[in-house]
């Protein structure tokens, strides 16, 4: 067994101990015939990787514990069929661009990041193709959905493997809704509106981050954007369309909420806030993951019972998300690729996966259709909404294709400091029009 | 051609000082050149390990980040020359004005306070009698807690659910609703500059009451028997003597708010809609957040000039003080 401990800076690292094995070359031989991993396991031998070889995984602290216990007791089970060491590093998610941009300027670190949102792409350059790990695995699988697909695929070669995305969701307060008269969460952006209304004359206003925080506020911000029938730039990734009746629409509309229905100090936000403030009992409704349902179940029993979840309302342009993306980039100036493909390929299969996708309780969607119909959705009648979330996603830079500069854009906020702006007072047009130009230099370098 | 034999001698002196140094024993000249060999063989031995560092850690990242300012590199790809097209590009970015003005405004504000309020501290400790030992030692705990670990409290308190700011001046009655302390870009940047203020006044109390103890009391008593009173003793007697200490407690505070990066970091991330971004702040979202390495050498190099005046008044300001004492 491996041991779990933590280092100077506080990361918590696993250490699994080195096995050498026997015949290693012949069951490299029999696993390359056999092809990858499940060919190893056949084999019940490791194939010849140097004694002392060791794999370095950079990845982020989940907001499920559970399910980094079932990963680190998987790679334990990876390294002692192939006779290495797997060392899992985690840090916090916003830490991980830091170190990746380190990392890859520094041509050393870890060999496996895993890399959040539409980052690979800032880093493409400095990643390896993977396109033999994750093609077929989406074939077996079912095929990819476009988000995760666009956010690691890039110039026709796969620069990541999509591990999964968070799911999303409002939470909300059963009762308190009733008190205001409505039985079901509202389906529209204007039914939303009157609920907010209500809810805040009550004081149980709706909370939204407008931070500058990586999830939150850009989840909401795009997706709000996209409901109205905004986008950034064309399909031609080049043009941008931001300054259109849609994005006006949207700020308008976000304004009004704004003062109506939200809840007016989350201008900075961060995404822990509304988790606090919810479960605090400030707010009435907030969009998150389910780890606000979790945290309840444990320590909140009466939210617990009162919380539910709903899908984003419908726009005149229809429903839309933009989903945080998790995927693992095996990096160029690794001296492992061979053995961190090995490894993507092992804990994406579907034995291992499974296994992961179950305790992570519909916190994680896959990347793939496969698991649409998995038992885990309709556990709980309260999570089956987060099912169906992925197949609504859109990708920053949207309707052009994902790349570097619709990173860029997300980077420096620009989006959310539109809504922000109008906010502040700036009237909707000014605001469009400060965004519109900040993309355009953006798009237009 | 050869030299003539004079022209040849290792010194080239006239005649007349060739003769001087023969009386004083040309051999013991050349002893002394020997001796003068060994010390800065030695001093070169002793220097050689600050050298290195500062070459290193100093010099190196320095040419490199200004090569880097004149490159479009990215992540992962070193990039081509592009001269001064990223200095440009910057001083077109609404958001890099935005910027520059804010870390004018956080310096300004910041480093005034930390003066006003550390000079009252300090006059305050030094007229203590008792206490004074346990007073300064926790005076200083804001400047020794590691800055991250405090800018978290202070994001704690300026939480705008669980503020205990805020729950201490309601239940003072001092407030009705709560106050978004990072919410407005007026706020934020005050609340900001709060956190600053608390955490560097420490460092000026405790420099300038060093300056205080220096200055004679004598001064003071004659002072006292012309008739001056408090204002009139610190106006014409503390806060002249007490100059050239202010001026390079001043100006490191200066250079150290103006490349603030980890508060502002922290409490706000440059947000709401970038009324708090810094210099080094906004250079850290172009260079890391963006991956523009080179945008965000640039913008970080653009704090240069500034900071370079601010050094060059400093030094000219610390080799006239001694200057002055060398001649008195």
């Amino acid at each position: 067994m491996g041991e779990e401990r933590r280092g100077t800076s506080g990361k918590r690292w696993t250490s699994v101990p080195r096995r050498t094995f026997l015949k290693a070359a012949a069951a490299s031989a029999g696993a390359a015939a056999l092809g990858g991993m499940p060919g190893i396991l056949h084999a019940g031998q490791a194939p010849a990787y140097p004694k002392g070889t060791r794999l370095h995984l950079l990845q982020w602290l989940n907001f499920v514990p559970a399910g980094d216990k079932v990963f680190l007791a998987q790679a334990e089970e990876f390294a002692k069929q192939m006779g290495v060491e797997v060392q899992v590093e985690r840090i916090g998610m916003n830490d991980v661009r830091t170190r990746a941009t380190a990392a890859i300027e520094a041509k050393s670190g870890p060999d496996i990041i895993l890399i959040p949102n539409n980052l690979p792409h800032l880093f493409a350059d400095g990643l390896a193709d993977v396109s033999d790990v994750a093609e077929p695995l989406g074939k077996e699988q079912g095929g990819y959905y476009n988000l995760p697909r666009a956010n690691a695929f890039s110039g026709g070669r796969w620069i990541a493997v999509p591990q999964f995305v968070y799911s999303w969701g409002w939470n909300y307060r059963e009762s308190w809704l009733r008190e205001i008269g409505y039985e079901k969460f509202p389906d529209t952006w204007e039914g939303f509106r009157d609920m907010a209304k209500k809810l805040k004359a009550m004081g149980r206003a709706v909370g939204q981050a407008f931070g500058h925080s990586e999830n939150d506020p850009n989840n909401y911000c795009y997706a709000l954007l996209w409901c109205f029938g905004g986008a950034e730039v064309e399909k031609d990734g080049k043009t941008v369309v931001l300054d259109k009746k849609g994005t006006l629409e949207a700020i308008k509309y976000n304004t009004a909420l704004w003062k109506e229905g939200l809840d007016e100090s989350g201008l900075s936000w961060d995404d822990a806030t509304n988790n606090r403030a919810f479960l605090a009992g400030s707010l009435s409704v907030t969009g998150n993951s389910p780890s606000i349902y979790f945290v309840a179940r444990d320590k909140f029993p009466d939210i617990f019972k009162d919380l539910n979840h709903a899908p984003m309302p419908k726009g005149p342009a229809g429903r839309f998300y933009q989903l945080p993306t998790l995927s693992s980039a095996v990096m160029k100036y690794s001296k492992n690729q061979k053995l961190a493909r090995e490894f993507i390929r092992w804990y994406m299969a579907k034995p291992q996966f499974e296994k992961w996708f179950d305790v992570m309780d519909t916190f994680a969607v896959p990347p793939t259709k496969m698991w649409y119909d998995h038992p885990v959705w309709v556990r709980d009648r309260k999570n089956v909404v987060f099912r169906d979330v992925i197949k609504d996603s859109l990708w920053p830079g949207y309707a052009g294709p994902p790349s570097r500069k619709a990173s860029e854009a997300m980077a420096k906020y620009i989006i959310v400091d539109m809504f922000v702006k109008a906010i502040q007072g700036a009237t909707p047009e000014e605001a469009l029009k400060w965004g519109a130009g900040e993309l355009k230099k953006i798009y237009g370098a | 051609m050869p030299a003539p034999a004079e022209s040849a001698t290792p010194t080239a002196l006239p005649k007349p000082a060739m003769t001087r140094l023969a009386a004083i024993g040309l051999g013991r000249f050349r002893r002394a050149s020997r001796t003068e060999r060994r010390e800065w063989l030695l001093a070169l031995i002793l220097l050689t390990p600050a050298l290195v560092m500062l070459g290193l850690f100093v010099a190196y990242p320095f040419v490199r980040g200004i090569w880097l300012g004149l490159l479009d590199s990215v992540v992962g790809r070193e990039g081509d020359f592009v001269g001064l097209r990223n200095y440009v590009k910057l001083w077109n970015d609404d958001i890099f004005r935005r910027a520059a003005a804010n870390t004018f405004i956080y310096t300004g504000f910041a480093t005034s306070l930390k003066l006003t309020l550390g000079m009252i501290v300090a006059l305050m400790l030094n007229n203590l009698i008792g206490w004074k030992r346990i007073l300064r030692a926790s005076m200083l705990l804001p400047w020794i807690v590691p800055t991250v670990l405090s800018t978290l409290a202070w994001k704690w308190m300026f939480d705008p659910t669980f503020s205990i700011v805020n729950w201490i001046l309601y239940h003072l009655g001092f407030i009705r609703l709560r106050i978004d302390w990072l919410g407005g870009p007026v706020m934020a940047m005050g609340s900001v500059i709060l956190v600053n203020v608390w955490r560097g006044t420490p460092f000026f109390a405790i420099t300038l009451l060093a300056g205080l103890q220096t200055i004679n009391p004598d001064v003071y008593e004659a002072a006292s028997i012309d008739g001056a009173n408090p204002w009139q003793r610190f106006w014409r007697v503390t806060w002249p003597l007490l100059m050239p200490v202010t001026t390079v407690v001043m100006l490191f505070s200066v250079i150290q708010t103006f490349a603030d990066f980890q508060l502002v970091y922290i409490l706000t991330g440059g947000g709401p809609a970038n009324s708090t971004h810094l210099f080094a702040t906004y250079a850290y979202q172009i260079g890391v957040a963006t991956g523009k390495l080179g945008e965000g050498a640039a913008a970080s190099l653009a704090m240069f000039p500034f900071l370079f005046l601010v050094v060059i008044f400093q030094l000219w300001y610390i080799r006239r003080g001694e200057g002055g004492r060398g001649s008195a």
